[in-house]
């Protein structure tokens, strides 16, 4: 695999945001960088959604329409790969917005390397995690910590991956994630000590940085 | 006459599912347009026309599989923009 080096990245963190609303800032960054602007790296959260990837299948969510109503949950049915993902504040979103043709063009060498991000990540925080054989994501023992789901335009990426940092897990009773039958976890669960969220960005950024053999900008 | 075929998208993946057509038969198309969403497990990829000209056939359907190089969809590009 050839990786064009020194690359630069620019990070921008959106914060707690709509997804529709983090969409449209996706979209905005794919047309830039179609446009010879630079590669960006978004990190986010999001309010309780569910999003329903092209390979979903409605019979995934666990509840009924009224109930999703009355807990005040968004639903959207997006252009990503995947089943359905849940994503709710106090789990980390990152959508890189990059050109693949700096990375071979080649889509499973892509996810392959955003689990290494994750799995990088989490290891500095004392978390060992792993691939899951025949799945994309990441695995710490047989619970899953992190979903990935992308989308590719003219080789340039959106869409991205969640890491559960200090979520409420019991929300995700009401789907079977990525149409399995697996249960989720988090930062929190597994050392129960609240790790700040913003320690976790800085933590991504680097890991992000490493594997993609990327320098932020101002580097 | 140019076929749109499904494009190699990395090592190991050798077919893709038609998630979606963009166009259909009959519309004008230009080179950078996307005519077709493919999604292979995790990844949704858009397809380009990669030519301009006229959608003369669709020879994958929606919800079916295609493999790599096979043709997606035949482009009449005879006719030229000005005409």
């Amino acid at each position: 695999m050839t990786i064009k080096e020194n690359t630069k990245l620019r990070v921008k963190d959106l914060g707690l945001i709509n997804y529709s609303n983090a969409y449209d800032v996706q979209k905005q960054h794919v047309n830039e960088l179609l446009n010879g602007g630079v590669q960006t790296l978004l990190l986010c959260e999001h309010p309780t959604t569910l999003t329903f990837g092209r390979l979903a299948n409605e019979r995934h969510v666990l509840i009924t329409k009224e109930e999703l109503e009355r807990r005040g949950v968004y639903v959207y049915h997006i252009d990503r790969g995947g089943d359905i993902t849940l994503h709710t504040p106090g789990q980390l979103v990152a959508y890189p917005i990059l050109r693949l043709d700096n990375f071979g063009k080649d889509l499973r060498f892509y996810l392959y390397q955003l689990e290494q991000v994750a799995i990088d990540l989490l290891e500095g925080f004392d978390i060992v995690s792993s691939r899951f054989p025949k799945q994309t994501g990441v695995w710490s023992g047989k619970q899953k910590i992190v979903s990935i789901g992308i989308g590719v335009r003219k080789w340039i990426t959106f869409h991205g991956l969640a890491l559960n940092v200090n979520p409420d897990l019991t929300l995700f009773s009401m789907i079977k994630p990525c149409g399995l039958d697996v249960k989720m976890t988090s930062i929190l669960e597994i050392k129960k000590i609240t790790v700040p969220m913003q320690e976790v960005k800085k933590r991504i950024i680097e890991c992000f940085c490493k594997n993609f053999h990327i320098t932020t900008e101002g580097e | 006459m140019e076929n749109v075929c499904l494009p190699e998208l990395g090592e190991g993946i050798e077919k893709a599912t038609v998630a979606c057509w963009h166009a259909s038969i009959g519309d004008q198309v230009s080179e950078e347009d996307d005519i077709v969403e493919i999604v292979t497990d995790k990844a949704t990829f858009n397809v380009p026309a990669g030519t301009f000209g006229v959608i003369k056939e669709i020879c994958v359907n929606q919800g079916q599989e295609a493999k790599v190089g096979e043709v997606l969809a035949i482009i009449d590009n005879s006719r030229n923009r000005n005409e």
